[in-house]
C-alpha cells in the first residue's frame, strides 16, 4: 500500500527532529561522562550538516563502526550495558545515530517514540517541580514534532505548536485520571541494578573525627517530619541511626554480632508522627527516641534502631510512633556489655589513667558520669568544625592538647573515659532537632542536623542518653547549629538562614515543595486507598479500580469527542433553517449538489421526488423571503414550513 | 457474491448519484492504530513497567499523559475526515496510456484546517492534498487509461494520519464517476480527400465555423447566400455580397472503417481511424466518420473531434 514517495521524510520537517534530539539529550549532558556528550553533539551537529547542504547520510560501513565505539566506550565507562545508567547512555547514543538515518517517516516515528522514552529517564536523576514542568513542556515540544511530521508541507510552525498545545491540553484530564485511579503497584517489580543507588549525602555506617563535621556542611534535607500533635521541645528530638560500639582508635563501627532482642519499655504516652525520608541508601529509618509503634516491613533491631529491609532508594513515608520516656534493656545480655567495654589495647593512655582515678575515687556510675561531664564544662573546651588533626592518640590529643572539637570528638572523647571507668557506654549517631516551617506545620531535618552522641548502659536504668555537646555548646541543642558556631565558621548552607527574608523565602520554597512532595509524588497505593475512601469508596480493589478508570476515561473521551466534533452553528438564522431543510432531504436520499440554488433543488425535486416538491417549493420561498426579501427576518414563516415538511 | 463482499458494498457504495455532494459521516470514517502507534503503545507499556519499578511519580504521570495524547489524537484523526463534503468534479477524456483524471471537490466547512489528506486507488499513486478552514479544494485522482471505453472510477480510498499518525482514519468513496477513453491514436497519412461538390453544401454546417467576412459575389454563387443586409448598407452600385467562413475546408474528408485495412486487428483500425481525426483536426480539415452500424456528418472543430472519437471509442466491433 505504502509508496516510497509519500513515506519519504520531508526535508523542511527534519529540523524538528534534531530539535527532538537536543531537547531530550541536552539534560543528560549534566550527569553523564563527557565524551559522551560530545559525541552525542558531535553527531547530532554532523547530520544538522548533512541536512543543511542536503547531503547524502552516511552508509553501513560508517554507521555500524561508530555504534560499536559507542557501545564500547560504554561498556569501558559502566562496565555493562544494561543497568540504569548505561541504559540511558545507550538511549542517548542511539538517538544521536538515529539523526544519521533519517530517510522515512518511519525513521522519525522512531526518533520521537525514543524521545518521549528518554523523557521518562530525566526522572531518574529529579522528580522536582521544575521536572515536572519541563515534562509537559518538553512533551508539548516533542509532539509538534509529530504534527508537523504528519502535517506535511502545508503546516505552518506557529499552527503546529498551537495544535500541539490544544493535543496536550486535552490529553491532561486523561492523565489526572489514570493518576488518581491506575491500580499503583509499589515497585521494584524485580530486583534494581546496583547503580539505582548511587552514592547519596546522609550519615554513614561508621564514624571517625570530622565526618560529621563535613556533613553538616551541607543543607541538603535529610527528612520532614509531621507530627500529629504538638511539637516537643527541641532537645528532646533525638533521630537515631546507626550506633557504633567498635572502636579502633580513630573510627567507630556499627557492631555485626547478633544479640538478645531489645526491649523498650515506655514511660509516657506516645507521640505519633509521620515522616518522609529522603532517599539516603541505608536501612535506617531515623526514628525518634525510643520507637514504639513500627510500620510494616521494619524491625527494631538490638540497639534501639528501626531498619527497613531494603535500604531506602527513594524517598519514602513512614508512620511512626515514639515515646521520649523510656527504659531501654535494663536487662543486657552480658556478651553486649563486655563488647561496650573494649578498648584499642594501648592507645589513648591519659585518658584510661584519668578514667583509672575517677573509677577509684568515685563509688556510684552516676558520679563518674558526672565528672566526665564536668571536664567538658570546666575546661576552655570549644565547639567548633574546625578542630585540629590528630594524632594516633586521637582522644588524648583530643581531651588534654587540641580541646576543639565537633559533637563527633565530644561523643567518642565520653564514650573512651566511660569505657576505661568501666561503664558500659557506646556512640549512637542521627540527628538532632530540626527546623519547624511555619508555613505547613512540617519539621524539617537536614543534613546540618546530623550530630552525635553517646549512650550508657547503668543498672536498673538500661541504656541513657548522654549528650556531651549539650554541655559544651548548649546552644546547638535548643536553637540549633547555627546559633552554636561562630559565624566565621558557619558552613555556607547555613549562612543564609540567619537572614530573615532568606529564612522566609526558603520556608515558602520548602513548604511548596513538601507539599509536592507528599501530594504528587507520595501518590503511592496507600495514598490511592486513603483518597479513594474519603470519596467513599473504602474498598476498592484491582478489578473495581480497573472498571472505574475504564468509565472515566470512556467518559472523558466522549466529552472530548463532543468538544472537537462540535461546530459552532451558523450565525445567519435563515441560513441554519435552509440547512436544517437540506438535512431534512438528506435523510430522505436527496443531496444538493454545490452549485445547486435553491429553486434549481426545488425544479429537480419536481422532476425527481414530487411527492417532496409541494412542501420544499413552499420553504424555498420563505427562505428565498427571509433572506433576500425586502423586509429580511421574516423567520417564522421560514421555521413552520421547515418543520413541516413531510 | 459472499457475504464479506456483500457486505463491504453495503458498507462502502456511495450512495450517490454522481451529481450531488457526499458528506462523509460517522459510519463511513473507520479508523485503527498505524504501526507507529503500535510502536507507541510498545514504548508506552516499557515505560510503565520502568516507571512502576523504580517507582518514578512522573514516570507515570509522562506515561499517562502520553496515553491520554494517543486518545485524543485518535478523536483528531478522526475528525480530520469527519464531515468532509466531497462533490465529483470534471474528468476530461484520454487516450488509452494516458492517465485518467478525476477530478474531487473536497469541501470543508470546519473552522480549522484538513491537512494531509491522502485519496489512493487500488492501481494509482497517492494524491495528498490540504484543505484551509472554510475553504475548498480541488484533487484529482490519477488513473491509468488502459483500454479505449468507458474507465469507471474504482473505490478511492481517503485516509489521513494527521496530527499525530499514531491512526489512520479512512473512508472508503464510490462516486458514480468515469471517464471516456479514446483509442490510442496511430498516425499515418490521411487518405485521400474528396473534392468540395459544392460549397452550398456547407450551408448546414455554417453554424460550426467562424464567420470570417464578406466577399464579392460570383455568378456561381447561389442567390441564397447572398447576405442581403450588409449588400444593401453598401448602396446598389456596389456588386452583392457573399457571407465568407473562416475554417471552412477546402477539402471534406470521409474517413471511413472501411477504407482500413481489414487484415488489422479491430483496435488497430481504431487507432488508425483516431490518428486521421486528429491529424485531420490539426490540419484543419472537415471530416466525417463512417463506421459499422454509425455515421457522423462531416464537420470540424474540438465537438467534431470529441464526436468521431467518442465514437471510436464505444464502437463494438
Amino acid at each position: 500500500m505504502s509508496t516510497p514517495a509519500r513515506e519519504a521524510l520531508e526535508h523542511n520537517a527534519t529540523p524538528w527532529l534534531f530539535g527532538v534530539a537536543a531537547l531530550t539529550t541536552a539534560p543528560h549532558f549534566l550527569h553523564q561522562p563527557y565524551w559522551l556528550s560530545a559525541f552525542a553533539s558531535l553527531v547530532l551537529l554532523w547530520g544538522f550538516r548533512l541536512w543543511q547542504r542536503d547531503l547524502r547520510l552516511p552508509g553501513r560501513w560508517l554507521m555500524i563502526p561508530l555504534v560499536i565505539v559507542g557501545c564500547a566506550g560504554i561498556l569501558f565507562e559502566f562496565r555493562t550495558l544494561l543497568g540504569r545508567d548505561a541504559g540511558v547512555a545507550m538511549l542517548v547514543m542511539f538517538m544521536a545515530m538515529k539523526l544519521l538515518e533519517l530517510k522515512s517517516r518511519r525513521d522519525a516515528m522512531v526518533v520521537i517514540t525514543l524521545g518521549y522514552f528518554l523523557l521518562l529517564t530525566h526522572y531518574f536523576y529529579s522528580q522536582s517541580i521544575f521536572t515536572g514542568l519541563w515534562l509537559l513542556t518538553a512533551t508539548w515540544l516533542i509532539t509538534a514534532a509529530l504534527v508537523r511530521l504528519h502535517g506535511g508541507p502545508a503546516s505552518r510552525w506557529r499552527a503546529t505548536l498551537r495544535y500541539a498545545a490544544q493535543l496536550c491540553l486535552q490529553a491532561l484530564p486523561f492523565m489526572l485520571a489514570l493518576y488518581l485511579l491506575f491500580p499503583r503497584i509499589s515497585g521494584p517489580l524485580w530486583g534494581l541494578p546496583q547503580d539505582a543507588l548511587s552514592a547519596k549525602t546522609g550519615l554513614s555506617e561508621q564514624m571517625s573525627p570530622g565526618s560529621i563535621a563535613n556533613l553538616v556542611q551541607s543543607g541538603e534535607i535529610a527528612f520532614r517530619v509531621h507530627f500529629d500533635g504538638p511539637l516537643p521541645a527541641s532537645d528532646k528530638l533525638y533521630w537515631r541511626g546507626p550506633v557504633m560500639e567498635d572502636f579502633d582508635g580513630t573510627t567507630w563501627r556499627q557492631a555485626t554480632a547478633r544479640s538478645a532482642p531489645e526491649r523498650v519499655e515506655a514511660r509516657s504516652p506516645p507521640i505519633t508522627y509521620q515522616t518522609t525520608l529522603e532517599a539516603h541508601n541505608q536501612r535506617w529509618l531515623l526514628a525518634l527516641d525510643a520507637p514504639t509503634t513500627l510500620p510494616a516491613d521494619t524491625f527494631l533491631n538490638s540497639r534501639m534502631t528501626v531498619n527497613a529491609r531494603q535500604p531506602i532508594s527513594q524517598r519514602q513515608r513512614f508512620q511512626l510512633a515514639a515515646s521520649l520516656d523510656y527504659r531501654f534493656n535494663p536487662q543486657e545480655a552480658p556478651a553486649v556489655l563486655r563488647r561496650n567495654l573494649l578498648l584499642p589495647s594501648g592507645l589513648n593512655p591519659q585518658s584510661a589513667r584519668l578514667a583509672a582515678t575517677w573509677r577509684e575515687r568515685e563509688k556510684t556510675p552516676l558520679a563518674i558520669i558526672e565528672q566526665a561531664l564536668r571536664l567538658f564544662a570546666s575546661r576552655d573546651f570549644a565547639y567548633t568544625l574546625q578542630a585540629p588533626l590528630l594524632g594516633t592518640d586521637a582522644i588524648d590529643d583530643f581531651l588534654f592538647r587540641s580541646q576543639r572539637g565537633f559533637c563527633e570528638h565530644y561523643a567518642a572523647a565520653f564514650v573512651v573515659l566511660m569505657r576505661g571507668a568501666g561503664i558500659p557506654a557506646r556512640v549512637v549517631g542521627g540527628y538532632q532537632g530540626g527546623e519547624r516551617n511555619p508555613l505547613d506545620g512540617y519539621l524539617v531535618v537536614r543534613q546540618s542536623d546530623a550530630h552525635a552522641w553517646s549512650e550508657v548502659w547503668l543498672e536498673q536504668q538500661g541504656w541513657v542518653r548522654y549528650d556531651p555537646t549539650a554541655v559544651v555548646a548548649p546552644a546547638r541543642l535548643e536553637s540549633g547549629l547555627s546559633n552554636a558556631l561562630p559565624f566565621a565558621e558557619l558552613p555556607p548552607a547555613l549562612v543564609r538562614l540567619r537572614s530573615d527574608l532568606m529564612r522566609n523565602l526558603r520556608h515558602r520554597w520548602e513548604a511548596i515543595n513538601n507539599a509536592w512532595n507528599q501530594q504528587v509524588l507520595g501518590y503511592d497505593p496507600l495514598r490511592q486507598r486513603e483518597l479513594l475512601a474519603r470519596l467513599g469508596w473504602p474498598d476498592a480493589d484491582w478489578a473495581k479500580l480497573a472498571g472505574a478508570l475504564a468509565v472515566a476515561c470512556a467518559g472523558l473521551l466522549a466529552v472530548v469527542t463532543a468538544w472537537t466534533l462540535y461546530q459552532r452553528p451558523e450565525h445567519d438564522p435563515a441560513l441554519r433553517l435552509w440547512h436544517k431543510a437540506l438535512r431534512h432531504l438528506h435523510r430522505r436520499q436527496v443531496n444538493c449538489a454545490p452549485w445547486e440554488t435553491p429553486r434549481a433543488l426545488a425544479r429537480r425535486l419536481d422532476s425527481e421526488r414530487p411527492e417532496l416538491a409541494a412542501a420544499f417549493d413552499r420553504v424555498v420561498e420563505a427562505y428565498l423571503q427571509a433572506r433576500y426579501g425586502k423586509v429580511p427576518g421574516d423567520l417564522k414563516t421560514l421555521r413552520e414550513r421547515v418543520a413541516q415538511l413531510p | 457474491m459472499g457475504l464479506l463482499s456483500r457486505l463491504k458494498q453495503r458498507l462502502f457504495r456511495w450512495q450517490s448519484d454522481g451529481t450531488g455532494g457526499f458528506r462523509l459521516g460517522q459510519r463511513r470514517v473507520f479508523i485503527i492504530p498505524t504501526r507507529g502507534g503500535l510502536l507507541f503503545a510498545l514504548a508506552l507499556l516499557v515505560m510503565l513497567i520502568g516507571a512502576i519499578n523504580y517507582t518514578l511519580a512522573l514516570g507515570h504521570a509522562l506515561v499517562f499523559l502520553l496515553a491520554g495524547l494517543g486518545l485524543t489524537g485518535m478523536v483528531h484523526t478522526f475528525r480530520n475526515l469527519y464531515g468532509l463534503l466531497i462533490t465529483p468534479g470534471r474528468v476530461e477524456a484520454v487516450f488509452a496510456g494516458e492517465t485518467a483524471h478525476f477530478q474531487l471537490h473536497l469541501g470543508n466547512d470546519r473552522r480549522v484546517p484538513r491537512l494531509a489528506l491522502e485519496l489512493t486507488t487500488e492501481a494509482g499513486p497517492a494524491v495528498v492534498t490540504d484543505i484551509n478552514e472554510q475553504d475548498k479544494s480541488t484533487v484529482s485522482v490519477p488513473l491509468a487509461a488502459r483500454q479505449r471505453g468507458w474507465l469507471e472510477l474504482p473505490r478511492v480510498r481517503l485516509a489521513s494520519r494527521y496530527p499525530l499518525g499514531l491512526f489512520v482514519a479512512w473512508s472508503y468513496l464510490q462516486p458514480a464517476m468515469r471517464c471516456l477513453v479514446y483509442p490510442p491514436p496511430i498516425f499515418s497519412p490521411l487518405p485521400l480527400p474528396r473534392p468540395i461538390a459544392a460549397s452550398g453544401e456547407r450551408r448546414g454546417d455554417a453554424g460550426q465555423d467562424d464567420f470570417a467576412g464578406f466577399r464579392e459575389r460570383q455568378p456561381a454563387d447561389s442567390p441564397r447566400h447572398v447576405a442581403w443586409k450588409a449588400s444593401a448598407r453598401q448602396g446598389s452600385e456596389q456588386p452583392l455580397l457573399i457571407k465568407q467562413f473562416a475554417g471552412g475546408a477546402e477539402v471534406e474528408l470521409q474517413l471511413d472503417w472501411s477504407s482500413t485495412d481489414p487484415a488489422l486487428p479491430a483496435e488497430s483500425r481504431l487507432s488508425l481511424l483516431a490518428g486521421w481525426v486528429l491529424t485531420a483536426e490539426s490540419q484543419a480539415i472537415s471530416y466525417g466518420l463512417r463506421l459499422p452500424g454509425e455515421q457522423i456528418p462531416i464537420a470540424g472543430g474540438a465537438a467534431q473531434r470529441h464526436r468521431c472519437l467518442a465514437a471510436l471509442a464505444l464502437f463494438q466491433p
